[in-house]
């Protein structure tokens, strides 16, 4: 469908599918690779090799038990955790920027994952229950929350493209203050340290089954949002004309909706609310694979991927000795790619 | 009976805008819907095509509530142009037109032969093929509007639905529009608010005013003087020749 889709519309992207998924391939190898290789302990590429041979494909080929430690449980874990999230981030933008017809929808802006962290919060302070799922179901909880909220908030308010982003300010600013209260007025000592860093984005604590948790779901989310592909093009003038194209709209926009609020909550209950993937990604892929939105989504979520992974890698390196948020990372990028996308919406009225 | 609306009233912010429309597209031809600025032209064919739910009667297709039929299913028959179209997306012109294939189309089906021959006949026909290429962003009012046409053709429809096609258009291609319409072999109806054009080519006169649909017919019989005088407010003369109905102003 994707390559009929490219050839039929007689635009010429920058590659070809075939050319693109190779080379996005490629580069997620490479991410991930430098991920597992980086950080405090280099380790080398033959170690990398043997101990991905051994756990993988049953091999017993030399390795010293605690670099393979370090290769199998921290990062191989955390690169493809962090492959996760970016390939979600930029997946939810990619959904949220067709759906809500605005080139600044992303989750960070819309305040879902603003929402989400106060659900995880909430879950973790008020101790409602150990593990990964049950912080999800808070993530997830909230998420959806701060999602009523703003569309409410947005649509009671005249609807139009440009509350939305309004609405999510507000809505951002709102979850946030939750946030912070609840972590000021019930956190221990111990549990804020830990928290206040979470919250900034960090893959730092990630382990194997967070790993489990992310990847089928973004698998199945981007599934579901290639099978709607063409719904998503077919948003490109409004929700009346998707209609008069056969589109579902109240159906196509409800699902879509929960699905984005899913990937959100999934990616903050692990890593923390990161912002500006969601943003940048799908506006770069645009540039070089045009907007149809069977080759946006699959672009995107490989160079989401790609993108985190990377930034992942810098914030290990960055200052040695020491780790930043990973979200600091992506917001020194992606704050002047914001900026520039705000001037050029802005000449184009 | 294809396409025909029974007793439609719609109210929008407290105000009765359609107002108790019973219509029935003609079995061929163009049915010209015309009627001064506010009168629920707009309005009653977003009912009729099932963008809006009525709040009193119902439309039909093929005697079937519309409220019951599957958008897609709509879609692969049934295709509207409204009034104005924007889009933030950096499509090409033919990227748009392609759109129309959508409904047709199986959700992971390839594009065949039969899409790219139907993208081809409609920028034919709307003589927009050599602009195919162009970003929609940078094409004219006028030419926006025949790329929604040939979007709309794309989806060989049996009905079309066009919402003051000709507004941007120069005479010319206003006059090629008007002509293309009964040619298309689909059921048409149009809203106009030129009463010469809308007696000069189409089959049919429906006019609404205030909402209501006050005379169906063919144009001899429907547009005369008294009804042009109390609909639109101005003074008019018509007169039938062997040319046609000719609407003068004074
Ligand atoms: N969603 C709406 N809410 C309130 N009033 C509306 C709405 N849509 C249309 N109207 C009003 O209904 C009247 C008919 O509008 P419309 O159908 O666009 O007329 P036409 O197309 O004949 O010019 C206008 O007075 C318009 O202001
Ligand atoms: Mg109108």
């Amino acid at each position: 469908m994707i390559a009929g889709t490219l050839s039929a519309r007689g635009s010429r992207p920058v590659l070809g599918l075939g050319g693109f998924l190779l080379i996005g391939t490629a580069a997620l190898l490479a991410a991930v690779t430098c991920g597992i290789m980086f950080g405090e302990i280099a380790v080398t590429p033959h170690e990398v090799a043997n101990t991905l041979a051994n756990r993988l494909l049953g091999f017993d080929l030399p390795v010293d038990p605690i670099r393979e430690g370090i290769i199998w449980h921290y990062r191989l874990s955390r690169a493809a955790v962090a492959v996760c999230a970016g390939a979600s981030l930029a997946i939810c933008g990619v959904v949220l920027q067709a759906l809500l017809r605005n080139p600044l929808a992303e989750p960070y802006l819309l305040g879902i994952s603003a929402g989400a962290s106060t659900g995880a919060v909430t879950v973790i302070v008020l101790s409602l229950g150990a593990g990964a799922l049950t912080v999800s179901a808070g993530a997830f909880a909230g998420a959806a929350l701060a999602f009523a909220f703003v569309a409410i908030l947005a649509f009671g308010s005249g609807g139009g493209t440009d509350r939305i982003i309004l609405a999510g300010i507000a809505g951002s600013q709102l979850f946030n203050a939750a946030t912070s209260f609840i972590v000021t007025s019930s956190a221990t000592a111990e549990q804020t340290r830990g928290i206040m860093f979470w919250l900034l984005g960090s893959l730092g604590g990630v382990r194997w089954p967070d790993a489990g948790l992310a990847f089928p779901v973004v698998l199945l989310a981007l599934a579901y949002c290639l099978y709607r592909a063409r719904a998503l093009d077919a948003f490109a003038f409004g929700e009346d004309a998707a209609a008069s194209l056969g589109v579902d709209v109240t159906r196509v926009r409800i699902e879509l909706f929960a699905l984005t609020a899913m990937l959100t909550a999934t990616v903050v209950s692990i890593i923390g609310a990161v912002g500006f993937v969601g943003l940048v990604i799908p506006h770069a892929m645009r540039f070089l694979v045009g907007p149809s939105h069977g080759r946006l989504i699959l672009a995107s979520a490989l160079a989401g991927g790609v993108f985190m992974a990377l930034a992942d890698v810098l914030s290990r390196l960055v200052l040695p000795g020491q780790v930043l948020p990973v979200g600091v990372i992506t917001a020194l990028f992606g704050a002047p790619v914001f900026g520039v996308i705000l001037w050029r919406s802005r000449g184009a009225k | 009976m294809t396409l025909s609306a029974e007793n439609v009233s719609w109210t929008a912010g407290g105000a009765p805008i359609v107002r108790d429309v019973t219509l029935a597209l003609p079995e061929k031809g163009v049915l010209g819907l015309v009627g001064p600025n506010g009168s629920g032209k707009s309005s009653l064919l977003r009912l009729l095509a099932g963008l809006r739910r009525g709040t009193g009667g119902a439309v039909y297709v093929d005697g079937q509530p519309i409220t019951r039929i599957r958008r897609a299913e709509i879609a692969r028959r049934l295709a509207v142009v409204e009034q104005q179209a924007t889009t933030e997306v950096a499509l090409s012109a033919r990227e748009v037109v392609a759109l129309g294939r959508a409904p047709q189309r199986a959700a992971w089906s390839a594009w065949t032969e039969r899409d790219e021959a139907a993208v081809a006949s409609a920028l034919e026909r709307t003589g927009m093929m050599h602009r195919a290429a162009q970003q929609w962003s940078t094409l004219s009012g006028g030419e926006r509007q025949r790329i929604q046409i040939a979007r709309a053709l794309a989806q060989e429809p049996r009905e079309l639905l066009l919402d003051e096609p000709t507004n941007h258009l120069d005479i010319r291609h206003q006059l090629d529009l008007m002509r293309l319409l009964p040619r298309l072999g689909t059921r048409v109806v149009v809203a106009l608010h030129d009463l010469n054009q809308a007696a000069a080519f189409c089959s049919e006169i429906a006019v609404m005013h205030e909402g209501r649909l006050i005379a169906q017919g063919a144009p001899a019989q429907v547009l005369n003087a008294s009804l042009i005088g109390e609909v639109f407010a101005v003074d008019a003369s018509v007169t039938c020749g062997p040319t046609g109905t000719r609407i003068s102003f004074f």
